[in-house]
Order: structure tokens, then C-alpha cells, then sequence
């Protein structure tokens, strides 16, 4: 429906700002605050209606705290969020109440994620109940009419959440989180706890949901293949920050930041016949409560000058869409590949 | 049809058989504590006047009148033995509902709240430090002796361990997804508590209760008999043993007869509270 207008268009659901979360090191008797852990260090970005936006990065470098700040399930350190226009980094939780019903979170694990002492049907009703959308009746009504749109059975709404299979308790966790017809769905990994063969189906489920429903969402992976398959735009984060941005198509042809590239490199091609070029990265993520000066990425990055080591080079759109934080890419090009200093 | 239910019935009747077989101990606990929770409650059909003085039946041995013997006032310590389990039932399981309740508010509030928590948990560090016999004789010099404060003293000191557990578990179930989600789908924190954390406490508070329960009728019988508990003129199993202890050399039975009922109590209480352990959560026995 929302379809047939271009994404630059349509309207915008989320907006990021310099979001940063950071939580102090407590240490001692007296509990002191001894340092911050820079979880997430000043990420904007913008996710408009029937959009994917996805976050990739590895283990540790706060996509998964970006997508619990977004919700407010942890309170930002600084930054806006604007949901359909409104900023809620900081609105009261009994303000907040009224907004919540916008946005809603799929977790990872599909068994933590469900009370295992309330019925299939008792866990979808619950986000209705709480905003009285629905009682009675209506409200058996809607939680058949949810159990359909994620392909369960409605019968399946007596069962408990051990009676399902991992797959099925991740619909369940969608059929939750589009209870309320939210405008925004924050997927925080949502496959991948799950076989490779039901990765695909919940997928499916989304990218179908999406289409109906114009849903935006802001969902995060390590999986390259996942993202590739289900984002419009890609957000690369590196310890803390956003590295590079650009269209699926545009990261995946054309990666401009090394990090990037060697995530890239780093992802498995399932045809054993391919030679390629392979960017391996040397070492391990640096500690993020106390990051290196200047690009967080220096102290791994073959390509890395004098200047890398000093100054923190700003996210700019160097082509048109196409947004990345190194000195090694100025705007406009040249894009070709990078010289080795190491 | 009938042929089929009676198979139905005799299937749930071995399920039931089997379910006993398998739970011992809270099958004996259990039986044993119905069986002095009735002497106790039909007390005054089954004994004489715990309180009935007879100068002439003075320190009687166990005979057919007096199955336990008398006291030195010619008291039928049968009698008083089965009045004193309404005494040691009554502390019990008032001690055991009281630190249960009083415990369980605190504890969700203090595992929830984190900024009630680091004041809270000091008082109860420094609860937990005051020994219950010496906070008993406390308020009972402070105040009149009577089972009510008796009670309440004994209450006190037994709130921080279930404070304790019951924090330990919203600790862990708080940080779990689905109150996120919960938190996520604008689920009210009044909600958020009591039908997703609460129901998780409930098991190991009613293997906590169980253990309550037995050390408070210990407790007030180790109060009565150093002369700070149950007033002297209500017969429970400590004022019959404390009474009989100048006597025990030539009328043992006066303390004997309180001292094994106590025990047989206690175990009973306690057997129940290892079975129930054992069946409600396997985890908990390592928490305890």
C-alpha cells in the first residue's frame, strides 16, 4: 500500500539524534564511579515508514543498546528520539506510557522473552489490555485475527509458550508486538536464536508484515546474509558509533569504509570455488570504556595514517545516500581501493 | 462407558499411589501435622483441664488415668501436652504467614526498586545480626508477656531471610526479556509485579514458610522455658518443660512427654518442607 510512494517521501517514524549511552564502572566499597562504558557514542540516524533499517557490527559494539535505548527499556545518556515527531528521550515513564504503544521490541531469544507461566493467548492480549483496546469478545476476536497474521493456529492461543517451537515462539513474540498496531518494530535479532531453515520463514513473516502493514524497522544482526536479504538501509557500527550508511545495494556493491569492507570479507560465501581478496583483520575490538582517540577504528585499520590516530572523522555523505566516517574518503571521491600503511 | 471410567478411576488412583510413593516425606510431614492439628483442635473433647490442680495425684507416673503422668501440682500433663500444641501450631504458623507476608512486600520492593534496595537490605543485615531469643526477652521486659508479642518477636528476625530469597528471585527474573517486554508494551509496574514476578516466588516462599514455621514453635519453646516467653499460666511445651526441670530427677516423665511431641513436630514440619523443596523447584535446594 505504502508501496507504490518512493522512500524518500514517505514519512518519517524514527529519528536519532547523538544518541549516547553510557554507563559508569562502579568499583570499590563506596561504589565510585571509576570510568564510563561508551556503549553507544553519538548515533543519528532515520528510519521513515515501510523502511528496514538495519545495524550491523559485531559483538559489543552497542547495536543492541541502541535498539534497547530506543525503546527507552535503558534511559539515554544524551540524544533525541523522535518517534512520529515526538521526542521521548525524555519524557516521564507515565508520559512515556502513552507512546509505547508507537513502538514495540522483538527480542532475540524467543524462550526468555515469553512468561512461561501465561498462555499463548494471555501473552498476545496483554500490550491490548494494557491500552483497553480490547475486551470480551473483541478482544478473542483480535487475538485469533493476530495468531492468523503470523501463522499460528488461533486454537494455539490455550497452549504454553514450552508447547511451541522456537520459530513459533518468535511469531508469537511478532504477534505481540503488532498487537497494538505499532508504527515502529525494533527487531533485536530476532533469528538469530533460530535454525537457519526457520531464519527464513520469520524473515518472510517480516518483509510480508512490513509490505501490509507500511511497518518500519529498526533491526539488528551480525548476520550479513540476514541483512542483506531483509534491509532497504544499512548502518555499519564500530565501538560505539555508526562507521558507514548507505543503501543495501550500495554498501554491499560498494563498501567504502575498511571496516566495512572487512566485515564484508569476514562473511562466508557458500560457494567453496570463489577466490577473493580477503581484508583480515588483525587483534580484537578495543575495550569500549576506553576507546582509542581519534577514528575508533585506527588501531585495526591496514589503511590507517597519522591523522586516524588524532581526529575523529565526522559521518559525511561522500556520495549521493552514501555516508561514511573516514579521512581516507573524502566527498566525492575517489572511491577506488585503499593504499596499506601496515 | 462405565467400563471405561472405572479404568479412568483406577488410572488417577495409581497416578495418585505413585505420586505418594515418590514424595515420602511430604506425604509423612504432612500426616503427622494433621494429626496434631486435630488433637489441637479437639483438644477440649479428648483432655481434661490442662490447668486443674489435684494435690492429692502429685507427681503420678504414667499410668491407664494418666497416660503421661501429672505434674507436681497433680496437673494431667497429658493434657496439657495436647493444649500446648495449640500454643506451638498457633506461633507457628502465625510466625510463618507474618515473616512470609511481611518479607515477600519488602523483598519485591527491594529487588525491583534498586534505590530502596541499598537502604533496606542494610536494615535487614542488621535485623539479621540480633539473635531472636534476645530480641524476644527485650520486648517482653519492655512489655506485658503475652502470645501476641511473643509472636511478633519471634516474627521480626525471621523476616530478613525471606526478604532475602524473595529479592534473589526478582533479581533474576527482572532481568529477564519478558519484562522488558512487558515494560515494552506498556505493561503498568503494579501489573509488571504481580503477574510476572510474583508467581515466581511463590515456591521457594512456601518451602521458606515451612522452615519459618519449625524454628518459631522451637524458638517460643526455648523462650518459654528460659521464663521470656508464653506466660507461665498458658500451658505450652516450653512452660511444661521449664516447669518440670526441678522435678526431672524424680518425675522425668513431666518433660519427656513435651520434649518428643516438640521434636515430632519439627521433624514433621520439616520433612514437608524438604519434600515440597524438592518437588516445587529442584533449583532452590541449592540457594538455601
Amino acid at each position: 500500500m505504502t508501496n507504490s510512494i518512493p522512500m524518500s517521501e514517505r514519512e518519517t517514524v524514527l529519528q536519532v539524534k547523538g544518541l549516547k549511552k553510557h554507563f559508569p564502572v562502579h568499583r570499590g566499597v563506596l561504589s565510585r564511579v571509576v570510568g564510563q562504558v561508551y556503549a553507544v557514542d553519538g548515533v543519528s540516524f532515520t528510519i521513515r515508514q515501510g523502511e528496514t533499517l538495519c545495524l550491523v557490527g559485531e559483538s559489543g559494539c552497542g547495536k543492541s543498546t541502541v535498539a534497547k535505548t530506543v525503546m527507552r527499556l535503558l534511559e539515554p545518556t544524551a540524544g533525541t528520539i523522535e518517534v512520529n515527531g515526538v521526542d521521548i528521550s525524555d519524557l516521564s515513564e507515565s508520559k512515556l506510557r502513552a507512546h509505547r504503544r508507537q513502538m514495540q521490541i522483538v527480542f532475540q531469544d524467543p524462550y526468555s522473552s515469553l512468561n512461561p507461566r501465561l498462555s499463548a493467548g494471555a501473552i498476545v492480549s496483554e500490550p491490548l489490555t494494557n491500552f483497553d483496546l480490547a475486551t470480551g469478545a473483541a478482544l478473542a476476536e483480535r487475538i485469533a485475527e493476530l495468531f492468523e497474521r503470523v501463522g499460528l493456529r488461533p486454537e494455539a492461543a490455550a497452549k504454553y509458550p514450552h508447547e511451541f517451537s522456537g520459530g513459533q515462539r518468535q511469531r508469537l513474540g511478532i504477534a505481540r508486538a503488532l498487537a497494538v498496531n505499532p508504527s515502529l518494530i525494533v527487531a533485536d535479532e530476532p533469528v538469530s536464536a533460530l535454525d537457519v531453515s526457520v531464519q527464513a520463514q520469520v524473515l518472510n513473516l517480516l518483509i510480508d508484515l512490513q509490505e501490509d502493514l507500511g511497518l518500519a524497522y529498526l533491526f539488528v544482526s551480525h548476520d550479513l546474509g540476514v541483512v542483506e536479504h531483509i534491509g532497504h538501509r544499512i548502518a555499519v557500527m564500530y565501538l560505539g558509533r555508526i562507521v558507514e550508511t548507505a543503501d543495501n545495494a550500495d554498501l554491499f556493491g560498494t563498501p567504502l569504509h575498511p571496516y566495512t569492507e572487512a566485515l564484508l570479507a569476514a562473511a562466508p560465501l557458500p560457494d567453496p570455488t570463489i577466490k577473493r581478496e580477503r581484508l583480515i583483520l588483525q587483534g580484537d575490538v578495543p575495550s569500549p570504556v576506553r576507546p582509542p582517540p581519534g577514528c575508533h577504528f585506527h588501531t585495526r585499520c591496514p589503511y590507517a595514517v597519522d591523522r586516524c590516530r588524532s581526529e575523529t572523522p565526522p559521518l559525511a555523505e561522500v556520495a549521493p545516500d552514501h555516508w561514511v566516517a573516514c579521512h581516507l574518503r573524502p566527498v566525492g571521491g575517489p572511491f577506488g581501493p585503499l593504499s596499506r600503511t601496515i | 462407558m462405565a467400563a471405561l471410567s472405572e479404568a479412568a478411576s483406577t488410572a488417577l488412583a495409581t497416578r495418585r499411589f505413585d505420586w505418594i510413593r515418590r514424595n515420602p516425606t511430604i506425604v509423612i510431614g504432612a500426616l503427622i501435622l494433621g494429626l496434631l492439628a486435630t488433637l489441637a483442635l479437639i483438644a477440649p473433647w479428648i483432655a481434661d483441664d490442662p490447668l486443674g490442680f489435684d494435690p492429692l495425684e502429685r507427681l503420678r507416673r504414667p499410668s491407664a488415668e494418666f497416660p503421661f503422668g501429672t505434674d507436681e501440682f497433680g496437673r494431667d500433663v497429658y493434657s496439657r501436652v495436647v493444649y500446648g500444641a495449640r500454643i506451638s501450631l498457633a506461633v507457628g504458623i502465625s510466625v510463618a504467614t507474618i515473616a512470609t507476608a511481611a518479607g515477600l512486600f519488602i523483598g519485591v520492593l527491594c529487588g525491583y526498586f534498586r534505590k530502596v534496595d541499598n537502604v533496606v537490605m542494610r536494615v535487614m543485615d542488621g535485623l539479621m545480626a540480633i539473635p531472636p531469643i534476645l530480641l524476644a526477652i527485650a520486648l517482653i521486659t519492655l512489655m506485658k508477656a503475652s502470645l501476641t508479642i511473643v509472636i511478633i518477636a519471634i516474627s521480626i528476625p525471621e523476616i530478613p531471610r525471606v526478604v532475602r530469597l524473595v529479592r534473589s528471585v526478582v533479581l533474576q527474573v527482572r532481568g529477564l526479556p519478558y519484562i522488558e517486554a512487558a515494560i515494552a508494551s506498556g505493561t503498568r509496574t503494579r501489573t509488571i509485579m504481580t503477574r510476572h514476578i510474583l508467581p515466581n516466588t511463590l515456591a521457594p516462599l512456601i518451602v521458606q514458610a515451612t522452615y519459618a514455621c519449625a524454628s518459631a514453635i522451637l524458638t517460643e519453646a526455648g523462650l518459654s522455658f528460659l521464663g521470656a516467653g508464653t506466660p507461665p499460666e498458658i500451658p505450652s511445651w516450653g512452660n511444661v518443660i521449664s516447669l518440670g526441670r526441678t522435678y526431672f530427677q524424680i518425675a522425668p516423665w513431666i518433660i519427656f512427654f513435651p520434649g518428643v511431641m516438640l521434636a515430632i513436630t519439627v521433624l514433621a514440619i520439616n520433612l514437608m518442607g524438604d519434600g515440597l523443596r524438592d518437588t516445587l523447584d529442584p533449583r532452590i535446594a541449592r540457594r538455601m
